[in-house]
This record gives structure tokens, C-alpha cells and sequence, in this order.
């Protein structure tokens, strides 16, 4: 299992509990829809599965390693080798150009593959954009550069957050379709945070969160 | 004569302890000083000179004049010497300091100059023979006390006067041992009033020659004032007569305390007791801010004199480092003539 | 409706707090350094004119002898022909180890000096029969009264708290005992009023100079470049603070932009919105201006007793060393305050101003455009060549200022494109990600530090050029005192009896008996001192000659020439072959221009036979003697015993070396002082511009972090990215330092002192501000470092999420 999800509990600062509870299991090659409302906590579930952020209870474990009891350099090498992460906004390095971020990820993870990283370019139609700086790009555009650099990392697991949330529909469905046919491509895994039915009705399996557990 | 120069001089420097006890400090004790006794005989040519181990002592000479022009002039040369103890040493360390004060006095001016110095190292001081008084460039110096050459400059004015004297020295009180008040306090006081004056004073805007009369007064003491008496009003009267009167009060708060020596023609004296002589003042000027009586009632009603005596200049103010007042008066009523009036302590 | 608008504006603040301390900060730094400087010359220059009126120096012409002492004779032979003169004896002397000149004036001729007049009319004067007869009493200010009651052997003291320090004023025959110079006079001053007649002072004195007033040594005018140089540094202190003002209130101008959109959009015009913006300013600079003076009253306080020392040290000026708060400085510096941020915001309110009302740039936009293309360094290039300009066609003290201040600003506004430029080529060949991102990141975060870096370039090029400049001045000063104190022994004799008799008695056991001798003359450029040497290996080896013409010493020997100091050589322009002009009746040609540090006035030297032409009479009571090293103690001991000399009468070499060089290190405590302080100031304009810069860090940094660096990491980056920006600003301030050093020492230091000096290098000097350089940067990014480091990850997680 790539991803294992168990009996998750997390509350904010302040007690108030978001997850009471949550399993969720996610297997190579498999695409994964979470659903729900705004702060039903699906994003948190995406931070934790990311190693982004820490659990009060239950035990998540990726790629074969267990989060809990997993210090700072440990979660960051995991974030580095395993995972790719696309955002709803600011996924960009602004002071890296479009080629440096779009290769920035997969060098970290020093694996970097020059033939895939131009593939993927052209893929994502970016090869005239390579020299500009996020700044200069519209949000379609970032988004692509965000999932061209997720993707060049050769994620085994990518984890997206409301990837299209900032986009208009056209933009929406360019980059969700790049995204998926991407993921078939490379045989990622992909959980993706959504609160649009449509979106999570083209994955592989959906789950609904709901008052902190899945529905 | 002048009690003036008592004050002036303990309080040389130092204003405010003169305001501390009595004026210009001369109602302070004589501690290690010599104090006059009555009996003293005078040793001349030795007694013009100084007297270093007395506190106070002044050489003091005022002289109605008349110029080629007919006016009426006076002027006022005075060297006093005041001592911090009772001896004299060379150099800096002196305790023995000095004071000149010279004065012109016209019908509408009075000028007037201060010198100061130290003894010790020449710049100031009195021989007795030959006599020679100093301080700076002014002197009243002569073969002796008889014939004199006096000379002193201020600022804007000066003089250079001979004095020839025509008659003897003539002694206050008790033969020169002069009672100040009703405790006691005295000084030894003896005068020359009989000099003959001539030469010239220089104005701001002429020279004028002069002749005239002159009155030297020598007193020195340790401790002239009683405690309580705050100034005095001092008169040297020579009338159209030939007859001379020296008659001063001293201003206590208790009560005035006054004296007198009538002085005839030719040199006999008559010591006049406290009391004898009345002073009253019948008009009063405003001068350096301050009122001063310049018109004056004096009478001595046991020999007939009953006179007014008005100042020539209302504004002779001495305003040097001891202010008070100094100038030559005019003398009507039962007896006519010319005189200097002193008052302190105004 | 204006109370709303500024309610709003104000919120700003309420919601950034540490922006508004360090908006007051920074006024209340520049303020405050301003204000000690203009305290300290204030408080000096007060000083001196308290001294010149209580001991009417330079009011009244005097009469010197140019041969010594006037005897009381001679001053007799005055007052008696009516001339109005009071006597003075004064010298420096020794007491207790500390250099105190006593100062005795006739109490009794010269009641009118006003320290005099003061202490009769104090509430207890004292008895004159005290003052004026033995023992006598001294008067001293309060702290040299404490002093001296700690002294034995001294007349009584008294206090007076108007006199200068280290000045004990007192009767002249108390003075004649304390200073053994019995019947001696230095100078009479000629008493303002005189008798109606009076005869020439030539014909009863001839041997009398008359010195006039206005050719007395003027402690102001002496001083003034002292002064100037430490006004400069104030200035310096004070530009680098706005740098920290400006910089401050573009950002709070910058965030506030979709505020003030939002104001205007609903109808308030931007005349208000200037207007009441100007209000907010000047209340802002009132505030910090007054914590400002409040830290400069400490801070000159603090610096007084080491400028009031240098200057005592230096010039003999008269300085007390505490400090009161004067009116003028303090409204001076509230004003610089006030003026200072207006100029510091103006940039930015013009460019609010002009803000179209859509405009939708935010704070990213204003970082850029501030530094962005050619108008900025080409405006540095230009200012720094008006400075040279002025400095070429006008010269002078204050064109030399101008030449520092356009360098200095012109290379500060010349430093963001260096620094893009360096980084940029760093960048290229870089290879690795993560050292790819720092360089652009640190270039990206360039123009929100650029200020702050022009701040620490100014404090680290003032702190090299001013280092520079003190130890090559320190280097040459050094040497220049080995080859100008030669001699084993330096003594001083009590009269000119005396020093016959020591001479005679030394001269079969020691190698050279060498008099100096001097006299003061009245002369058109200033006093000059007139030195008289004797022929001797001793100046033929060691004197050090700075220009000389043919067989220089023989000249001088013969008589034929005369050496002149540098000082008197620039101030006229007199070298080789010139003529000075000594007196009336002697102008000799110069053979020889000769380095002097001790003092700041001219000086010549002529042989000894003509010194007693030109100056018949001049006392010949020093000595220096020439001796084995090794028995140099030994024989000034002897010397001591067998002639009754006190301590100081005997210095050795060594002792006076010692007690030059700790006046020269005296005189720039408060140089190095300033130094440290601006430094200081660049550290902390360092810091706030991190700490404001702070809030864009996270979309920088979040990014990075999400993509597998731990926080650690990315705080050991930000402490690095600032060591690395300040580095790289230090090594572009050294040649900036190098040239601001060499201007101070060819320029500044010629027009101030009159001396040029050669320039050495330090490099373990540099190597040393260097690190501390690093350690000021390491220091200023530590707090945001360790901001970053305790992060919650939510606050990251905060930036990708929809609320941004």
C-alpha cells in the first residue's frame, strides 16, 4: 500500500477537532477523490498525508514509512523523494524562472531527467515560457508549470489541493486533463482535494468527508 | 574727618561683608590691630608717613578753587590705605592695600577716577620724608608737608595743582585723638586747612587755571564706627572770616553722635562736643537713584553761627567701587564762605 | 471625515507594531547621533567663551617680553607713568600627575575679571586677607577643586563653578610661590580703561611687545575643524538613519496602497490623503525626535569628558566635561527630526501621489521599481563627480566634506547594481538547486535590503577610511616622536641661574647638552614660536625634514635660513627657498619644512645666535641631554638630588614619549566612538529591514519548504543569504574606505590641522571589521532565522491555501 490512512484524528489550536477518525487507503497507479465542504478537513487530510503537518492520533504511513514519530528532515526527505505537491496557488518559487522551477523539484530529489523535464514541457505547452518568472505567467500557466515540476520529480504519489480552485473553467479543464492523462502516463498515484463533483467523478474512486470522518 | 574712608577701605573688596557689619565693615573688631589711644603725641615728620599696624588710614585732600573764569571749581584727592594685618611686606603677598579716588567737581560736571593697588611692591604707597603720597601716576608730593605738588588723571580729566601751606596743623579733639562715638570709638585725626592752591585742571575740552583753598585731613584708627552706625554727613567749613569749622554726625540707630573743631584764623582750635553743633537737612536731590540731602541748616547756637550750606553740584556721586558723595558746597547765612560736604551711608 | 481617514491610516500601525518601533528607531537614532555631536560642539564651544569672558582672554591687548619673563620693575615703570596694566603669571604645570595650567592675576590692580567679580558677589565670598596673603586660596572648577583637596602641600581651595577645567585661577603672589617664579610677570593686559594723557609704552618699555587682541589665539577659531569633523560624522550617522526612515515608510506605504485605493475609491481626494499623511509624518518624527534628544543628551554626556579631553589634549582648549541641555541643540534636532523623515518620505509620498487610482502594483512592484534601471547608479556616478568637481575648482575644508559626502553617496547609490551585478555573476555559475535559489532569492530580496546595505557600506567605508587615517596618523605620529624627541633627558631648570649652573656641571659627562629655547611672536599668520637649536649631529640625523633645500642644517647654523613647520608652510605656502618674514627686522629665507604634530600652531627654527638677535634675553631653562640610554636614570636622579628639582623637572624619553601618545590616543576616542555607533546603526537598519521584509518571506520560502527542506535548513539560509549580502557589501566598502582614508589624510587632515600625512595599510584591520561585519549581519538575521526556525507548519500551509 502507497499510502495508508488510519484512524486519523487531528484538531485545530484550540481543541476543536477536524478529523475524529479518518481511514482512507491508496494503492500504486490509483486516483483518489476527496470530497466535501469547505473546512470539512479534507485539505488537513491532504497536509498530513504531505507530511506537511502533524496528527494528534491513529497512524499514517507512506511508501512503506509510519509519519508518526518521524522528525522534521525525515518528513522533508520524504516530501523530496516520494511525493509531488500541486496547490491551489503559490506553488511557484517567485524568484526561479519557469525552466528553474519546473526542474527545481526532481534535482532535489536528484533525479533529475533532462528528456522527461523537455517532454513535459512541450506536454504542457511552457517550452516558449521557460525564461519568464512566475510573476509574468497567467494562473493557468503557473498551474501547469506546478504540475510539469510535480510530475518531472517522478512522484510515486502526488497530492494535489484544489488545483483548478483559481481558474476559469477552460484553464480548469486544460489542466486538469493534462494532470490525469500525466498521471496515467507515469503510473502516479494521485489524491486529489476537490470540492467539485464533476472534477471527482473522472478519478478512479472518491470520498466524501463529512463532520470530520469519511462518508 | 571722614568717617568715609573707614568704610572704603576694610570693604575693598568685598561689598558684601561690608554690608554685614556696619558700613564697609568698619564696625568690625581690631583684632591684632593697634587702637588709638588718648595722650598720643605726634612724631612728625614720621606720622605723615603710614601707619601699617592701624587698619585704615587715608591721606585725604579737597580744595575749593576758582578758575580764570570765574567759576567755582573743587576738587578731591584722596589715597587711603587698608590693612588685611597689621604689618607690611614685600612683594605680592602685601596685606596692605590701596586706594586712590581723584575728582573734579564743576558747577554742572563731576568726574571722578578710582586707582587700586597693594603695598609691598612700590606701585602704591606714602613716605614721609621727602613726603610723597602715590598710588600709579598720581602723587601729592613735596620737600615736606608744607609745599606740595598734587596730580591725578582720570579717564576724561585731571589736575596738576602745588599747595602751599599757610598756617599750622591743626588737631581734632582731644589734641588728635578723635571720639566717634558715645562707646568710644576713635581715631587720631589731624588737618592742614590752610593750603594756598593753584595751577591747572584739565577738562574734556579745556584747560583752566585755578586758585584756591585747600584742606588736607590725616586720620588713621582700627575701628572708627560703633556697631550701629550706618554712615555719616561730613562738613570742613572755611568762612569769609579766616574762621574754619570741621563738624561731622555719625548716624547710629540709637542716636546721632556728632563733632566738631572750630578753627581760627590762626590755627587755635576749640573741640566741640556730641551735641554742640546741629545738622538738618532742608532739601533733597535724587542722585545714582538715591535721595540725598544737598542743602543743609547747620548751627552751632553757642557761637552765633546759624548757616545754610548748599551743594555746588547736587550730582557729585562718588560711584566707585564704595559709593557716597563728595563735593564742594557754598555757605550763606550768619557766616559766608566755601567748604566740602562727604556723606555716606545713603 | 479627516478623523476617519487618519483612524484608518493609523490602524495600519496598530496592526504593525514592529514597523512603527522601527520607524522611531531609526528617527530616533539619526536624531540622537545628530543631536550628541551638535551637544558636544555646542557644550565646547560654550565653554570656551565661558572661559575667554571669565578670564577676558583675547579681549584685551597685552604686552608680552619675547625674552621671558617681565619683572615687576618693568610693570612699576608702567603704572607709573599711568598706564593702566594688570599683571599675569601664568604656566602649565604638574600636579599630582595631571598637566593643570594656574593662571595668577593681580586680585587687587584687575578687580574687574569677571571669574574675580564672580566670587566677591557669590553668597560667601571669601576674606581677601584669605586670598590675597599667604598661604593664599586657589579657585577651581568643582572637579579639579576635588582634585587638588586631595594634594597636599597646596594652598587651600576653593570652588568656582564658572571657571574652565584644569585651571587654577589665583592671586599673582600666590601663583609667584605655587609656580617658584617669584617676581615674575608672563603678561600685562592693557586694562580697556586709561588716563586722559599718557606717554609712549615704547619709550618706558621698549622691550615690550604689544600683542593685540585679535591676534591672540582663538580657542574657537582653533577648534572649528575640529568641530567640523565631528559635525560631518553626526551628518554621516544621521543620513544612515534616514536610510533606515525611508526605508520604513516606503514599505508602510507600500502595504497601505490597497487602503489608500480603497479611501479614494470612496471619495476622499488625494490632497487630503497628502495632507493628512504629511500630519502623520511629522507627529511620527516629533515622537522619535524626542527620544532621539533624549538619547543624544545621554550619549553626549557619555562622549563629553573624551572630546572635552582631545581637546585639552589637542588645542589646550578649555572644555568641561558635563554636559547641559541647551535649547538650541534640542530645537535643532527636533528640526533635523521633522526634515529629516519629510525627506526621507518624500520620494515615496510623490510616487503615492501620483498612484493612479486602479493601480493594481502592490508591494512586490514597489521593491523593484524603486532600483530599477539606470536612474539610480547614474545618479550616484554624478554625484560622486560633483564632489570631485567642487573639490578641484573650489577646495578648502568644506569642499573636501563635499568630496567625502558625494563619494560616499554617490557609491551608496551605486551599491544595488554592484551588488545585482555580483550576484548575477555568482548565479551563473552556480550548479546545485538549492544554491541556484539562494542567489536568485537573495537577488529577488536585493531591493527590499538595498537601503540597509547602503547603510552598512557607509558605515564600513567611514569606519575604513577613518580607521585608516587614525593609525597611519597614529604610524607616523610614532616615528615622527622617535626622531623628534632624541635626547635621553628633558629638563627644565627654575631659572636661567640655574640652568647655567646644570650645564656646566653636566657638560663633561654626558654627550651634548642641547638648549630649547623659544619665544612667542605676534605674527600676521597667528603666534608663532621662534626656536633657537644649537649645531648638533643630534638634528642633523634625526629632525624630520618633510621638504629641504641645499645644505640645510649648515644654513641654518650659519644663521642664513630658517626651518619652518608644516603647519606654518601650508598656512602660508611657504617652502625652499621662500622667504619668511620673522619680524620687522628679520625675514630670513626657509631652508627646510619640518613634520610637527604637537600643536596646531606655526612654529620656526633659526640657529641660536640669531634667536638672540631677533629675541635678546629668551630664558634658557630647558635642556635636552644627550646620554648613554643606560644611564640616563641614574642621571636624572643625580640631577635631582644635587640641584633641588622637583619630579617633573626631569623627564625621561621614554616618560614623554609615553605621555605624547596617550594624548594622540586620546584625541580619537571619540572618532573610533562614532565609528562603532554607526555601525551599530547599519546592523540594526539590517535588522529592521529583515523583520519588515519578513512577511514577504513566507510565499518565498513555503514553496521550497513544501518541496522538502526542513525549516532548519531554510533558517540556516536566511542567516546565510545575509552573511553572504554582507560580505560581499564589505568587500565593495573597502576600496570606497581606501579612498575615503586617502582624502581624509591629503585633504581633510591638511586643511583641518595642516599637516598631510603618508597612508599605510592595515589589513588585519580590515580582516578584523570583516568578521565583525559578518557577526552584525549574522546577528540582524538571527531573529528572523529563529522566527522561521519555531514556524508553525500552518503558517506555512497558510500561503497555498484560498484565504491568501
Amino acid at each position: 500500500m502507497l499510502l495508508k490512512i488510519d484512524n486519523v484524528q487531528k484538531s485545530y489550536p484550540g481543541g476543536r477537532p477536524v478529523l475524529r477518525g479518518v481511514s482512507l487507503a491508496l494503492d500504486k497507479g490509483q486516483t483518489l477523490a476527496l470530497t466535501g465542504e469547505s473546512g470539512s478537513g479534507k485539505s488537513t487530510l491532504l497536509n498530513l498525508a504531505a507530511t506537511l503537518d502533524s496528527f494528534d492520533g491513529g497512524e499514517i504511513t507512506l511508501d512503506g514509512t509510519d509519519l508518526s514519530g518521524l522528525e522534521d528532515p525525515g518528513r522533508a526527505a520524504l516530501r523530496r523523494q516520494s511525493v509531488s505537491l500541486v496547490f491551489q496557488q503559490f506553488n511557484l518559487i517567485p524568484s526561479l524562472t519557469v525552466a528553474q522551477n519546473l526542474s527545481f523539484h526532481a534535482r532535489l530529489a536528484g533525479r533529475l531527467d533532462e528528456a522527461w523535464s523537455t517532454h513535459l514541457a512541450d506536454r504542457l505547452g511552457l517550452s516558449d515560457l521557460l525564461d519568464r518568472y512566475p510573476e509574468n505567467l497567467s494562473g493557468g500557466q503557473q498551474q501547469r508549470v506546478a504540475i510539469g515540476r510535480a510530475m518531472a520529480a517522478q512522484p510515486k504519489l502526488l497530492l494535489a489541493d484544489e488545483p483548478t480552485g483559481n481558474l476559469d473553467e477552460t484553464a480548469s479543464a486544460t489542466v486538469l486533463d493534462l494532470m490525469l492523462s500525466l498521471v496515467a502516463e507515469t503510473g502516479a498515484a494521485l489524491l486529489l482535494v476537490t470540492h467539485s463533483q464533476d472534477i471527482a467523478a473522472r478519478l478512479d474512486r472518491r470520498a466524501h468527508l463529512s463532520g470530520g470522518r469519511i462518508t | 574727618m571722614n568717617v568715609k574712608s573707614w568704610l572704603l577701605i576694610l570693604a575693598l573688596l568685598l561689598p558684601s561683608f561690608a554690608q554685614a557689619q556696619g558700613y564697609a565693615g568698619l564696625g568690625g573688631s581690631a583684632e591684632g590691630f593697634d587702637i588709638p589711644q588718648p595722650g598720643y603725641r605726634f612724631k612728625f615728620p614720621q606720622d605723615h608717613g603710614p601707619h601699617p599696624s592701624f587698619r585704615i588710614e587715608w591721606w585725604y585732600l579737597t580744595a575749593n578753587l576758582t578758575g580764570e573764569d570765574g567759576r567755582p571749581y573743587g576738587i578731591q584727592w584722596t589715597l587711603f590705605r587698608s590693612a588685611l594685618k597689621p604689618k607690611e611686606t614685600e612683594g605680592w603677598q602685601s596685606p596692605q592695600l590701596w586706594m586712590g579716588h581723584a575728582a573734579v567737581t564743576t558747577p554742572d560736571h563731576h568726574y571722578f577716577a578710582e586707582r587700586l593697588s597693594r603695598g609691598g611692591i612700590g606701585q602704591a604707597g606714602v613716605t614721609a620724608q621727602p613726603f610723597e603720597a602715590w598710588i600709579d601716576e598720581w602723587h601729592m608730593r613735596g620737600p615736606d608737608m608744607g609745599t606740595l605738588s598734587l596730580s591725578a588723571n582720570g579717564g576724561n580729566f585731571g589736575y596738576d595743582l602745588t599747595l602751599q601751606a599757610q598756617g599750622p596743623l591743626v588737631f581734632h579733639g582731644d589734641q588728635g585723638y578723635s571720639v566717634k562715638s558715645a562707646d568710644g570709638q576713635a581715631s587720631y585725626y589731624y588737618s592742614q586747612p590752610f593750603f594756598a592752591v593753584e595751577g591747572t585742571l584739565h577738562l574734556p575740552d579745556q584747560d583752566i587755571a585755578v586758585t584756591g583753598q585747600g584742606w588736607l585731613d590725616r586720620e588713621w584708627s582700627s575701628q572708627p564706627l560703633a556697631a550701629d552706625q550706618s554712615g555719616w554727613d561730613w562738613f570742613s567749613l572755611s568762612f569769609d572770616d579766616g574762621n574754619k569749622l570741621m563738624a561731622f554726625r555719625l548716624r547710629g540707630d540709637r542716636s546721632d553722635f556728632t563733632a566738631a573743631t572750630l578753627i581760627s584764623a590762626d590755627g587755635e582750635t576749640t573741640a566741640l562736643p556730641d551735641g554742640s553743633v546741629t545738622f538738618s537737612p532742608l532739601e533733597t536731590s535724587t542722585v545714582a537713584g538715591r535721595t540725598i540731602p544737598t542743602r543743609w541748616r547747620v548751627t552751632l547756637p553757642d557761637r552765633n553761627l546759624d548757616v545754610e550750606v548748599s551743594a555746588l553740584t547736587p550730582q557729585a556721586w562718588m560711584a566707585t567701587r564704595f559709593e557716597y558723595w563728595e563735593g564742594p558746597v557754598t555757605i550763606s547765612g550768619s557766616h559766608s564762605g566755601r567748604g566740602y560736604l562727604e556723606m555716606t551711608g545713603y | 471625515m479627516t478623523v476617519a481617514i487618519i483612524q484608518v491610516l493609523l490602524s495600519h500601525w496598530r496592526r504593525h507594531r514592529l514597523q512603527l518601533a522601527t520607524l522611531l528607531i531609526g528617527i530616533a537614532l539619526a536624531t540622537g547621533l545628530w543631536s550628541a555631536v551638535q551637544a558636544i560642539n555646542a557644550e565646547a564651544r560654550a565653554s570656551y567663551q565661558r572661559a575667554n569672558e571669565q578670564l577676558a582672554l583675547g579681549q584685551h591687548d597685552e604686552l608680552r617680553n619675547p625674552a621671558g619673563p617681565i619683572t615687576i620693575d618693568r610693570y612699576l615703570s608702567l603704572r607709573r607713568a599711568g598706564w593702566q596694566v594688570a599683571a599675569v603669571l601664568e604656566e602649565t604645570t604638574r600636579i599630582g600627575g595631571r598637566s593643570i595650567r594656574v593662571m595668577g592675576v593681580d586680585m587687587v590692580a584687575y578687580p574687574a575679571l569677571p571669574a574675580v567679580t564672580g566670587i566677591e558677589q557669590s553668597a560667601t565670598p571669601p576674606d581677601p586677607a584669605d586670598m590675597l596673603t599667604a598661604p593664599g586660596r586657589l579657585l577651581a572648577s568643582p572637579d579639579l577643586a576635588r582634585f587638588l583637596s586631595n594634594q597636599t602641600g597646596l594652598p587651600p581651595v576653593l570652588t568656582s563653578p564658572d571657571l574652565p577645567p584644569d585651571l587654577i585661577l589665583t592671586d599673582i603672589g600666590v601663583a609667584e610661590v605655587l609656580l617658584d617664579r617669584k617676581g615674575q610677570i608672563s603678561r600685562l593686559i592693557i586694562l580697556p580703561d586709561q588716563p586722559r594723557t599718557l606717554p609712549e609704552i615704547a619709550a618706558i618699555t621698549p622691550e615690550l611687545e604689544r600683542v593685540e587682541a585679535s591676534s591672540q589665539l582663538d580657542t574657537a577659531q582653533l577648534t572649528d575643524s575640529f568641530h567640523l569633523n565631528l559635525s560631518a560624522f553626526g551628518l554621516l550617522s544621521f543620513a544612515v538613519g534616514l536610510f533606515i526612515v525611508h526605508g520604513t515608510v516606503g514599505l508602510a506605504f507600500a502595504q497601505r496602497r490597497g487602503m489608500i485605493r480603497t479611501l479614494r475609491a470612496l471619495g476622499v481626494s488625494m490632497r487630503q490623503l497628502v495632507w493628512v499623511i504629511l500630519l502623520e509624518l511629522s507627529l511620527l518624527a516629533l515622537f522619535g525626535g524626542l527620544a532621539g534628544l533624549m538619547l543624544g543628551y545621554f550619549l553626549a554626556g557619555a562622549l563629553l569628558p573624551d572630546v572635552a579631553a582631545t581637546l585639552r589634549g589637542l588645542y589646550g582648549a578649555p572644555v568641561s566635561g558635563e554636559i547641559a541641555l541647551q535649547p538650541k541643540w534640542a530645537v535643532a534636532g527636533l528640526a533635523m527630526a521633522l526634515g529629516g523623515t519629510l525627506l526621507a518620505s518624500g520620494h515615496a509620498l510623490i510616487r503615492l501621489s501620483h498612484m493612479p487610482l486602479l493601480s493594481g502594483a502592490g508591494v512586490q512592484a514597489w521593491r523593484t521599481a524603486a532600483f530599477n534601471g539606470f536612474t539610480t547608479p547614474l545618479l550616484g556616478l554624478l554625484i560622486m563627480l560633483v564632489g570631485i568637481i567642487v573639490q578641484l575648482s573650489i577646495g578648502g575644508l568644506v569642499a573636501g566634506f563635499t568630496l567625502v559626502a558625494g563619494m560616499l553617496l554617490g557609491a551608496a547609490m551605486l551599491l544595488p547594481s554592484l551588488l545585482s551585478l555580483v550576484i548575477s555573476i555568482f548565479q551563473r555559475f552556480t550548479k546545485g538547486p538549492i544554491a541556484q535559489w539562494i542567489w536568485s532569492d537573495m537577488r529577488a530580496q536585493l531591493p527590499g535590503l538595498s537601503l540597509a546595505l547602503m547603510a552598512l557600506l557607509l558605515a564600513l567605508a567611514a569606519n575604513i577610511g577613518v580607521g585608516t587615517m587614525v593609525s597611519s596618523f597614529r604610524l607616523t605620529f610614532t616615528g615622527w616622536l622617535d626622531q623628534r624627541l632624541t635626547s635621553e633627558l628633558y629638563l627644565t631648570a627654575k631659572d636661567d641661574q640655574q640652568g647655567r649652573e646644570i650645564s656646566n656641571w653636566l657638560a663633561p659627562q654626558v654627550d651634548a647638552i642641547l638648549p630649547i629655547r623659544s619665544v612667542e611672536l605676534a605674527h600676521p599668520s597667528g603666534p608663532l614660536f621662534l626656536y633657537g637649536v644649537v649645531d648638533d649631529q643630534t638634528y642633523r640625523q634625526h629632525w624630520p625634514l618633510i621638504a629641504s633645500g641645499a645644505d640645510v642644517w649648515d644654513r641654518v647654523n650659519a644663521g642664513e635660513a630658517v626651518l619652518i613647520n608644516e603647519q606654518l608652510a601650508r598656512r602660508q605656502d611657504l617652502w625652499p627657498g621662500d622667504d619668511l618674514m620673522i619680524n620687522r627686522e628679520y625675514t630670513l629665507p626657509v631652508a627646510g619644512v619640518y613634520s610637527d604634530y604637537g600643536n596646531p600652531t606655526g612654529q620656526a627654527i633659526v640657529s641660536m645666535t640669531r634667536l638672540d638677535q631677533i629675541a635678546p634675553g629668551v630664558e634658557a631653562r630647558r635642556f635636552g641631554i644627550r646620554t648613554r640610554a643606560e644611564s640616563a636614570t641614574e642621571l636624572a636622579d643625580a640631577l635631582r638630588d644635587r640641584f633641588d628639582l622637583p619630579g617633573q623637572a626631569v623627564i625621561q624619553q621614554a616618560a614623554m614619549k609615553a605621555q605624547s601618545m596617550a594624548v594622540f590616543e586620546k584625541t580619537f576616542v571619540v572618532t573610533s566612538a562614532l565609528n562603532v555607533l554607526t555601525l551599530g546603526v547599519a546592523g540594526f537598519a539590517i535588522l529592521t529591514s529583515l523583520l519588515t521584509l519578513w512577511t514577504q518571506r513566507l510565499p518565498q520560502i513555503a514553496p521550497v519548504w513544501a518541496l522538502g527542506l526542513t525549516r532548519a535548513r531554510l533558517a540556516q539560509f536566511e542567516l546565510l543569504r545575509s552573511v553572504l549580502l554582507a560580505a560581499i557589501t564589505a568587500i565593495i566598502a573597502l576600496p570606497l574606505g581606501l579612498a575615503l582614508a586617502w582624502t581624509l589624510l591629503a585633504i581633510i587632515n591638511v586643511e583641518a590641522f595642516g599637516w598631510r600625512l603618508p597612508m599605510y595599510l592595515f589589513p588585519a584591520d580590515w580582516a578584523r571589521l570583516f568578521l565583525l561585519t559578518l557577526l552584525a549581519a549574522l546577528v540582524a538575521a538571527a531573529l528572523p532565522a529563529m522566527r522561521l526556525l519555531r514556524l508553525p507548519p500552518a503558517e506555512l500551509l497558510r500561503v497555498f491555501a484560498n484565504e491568501r
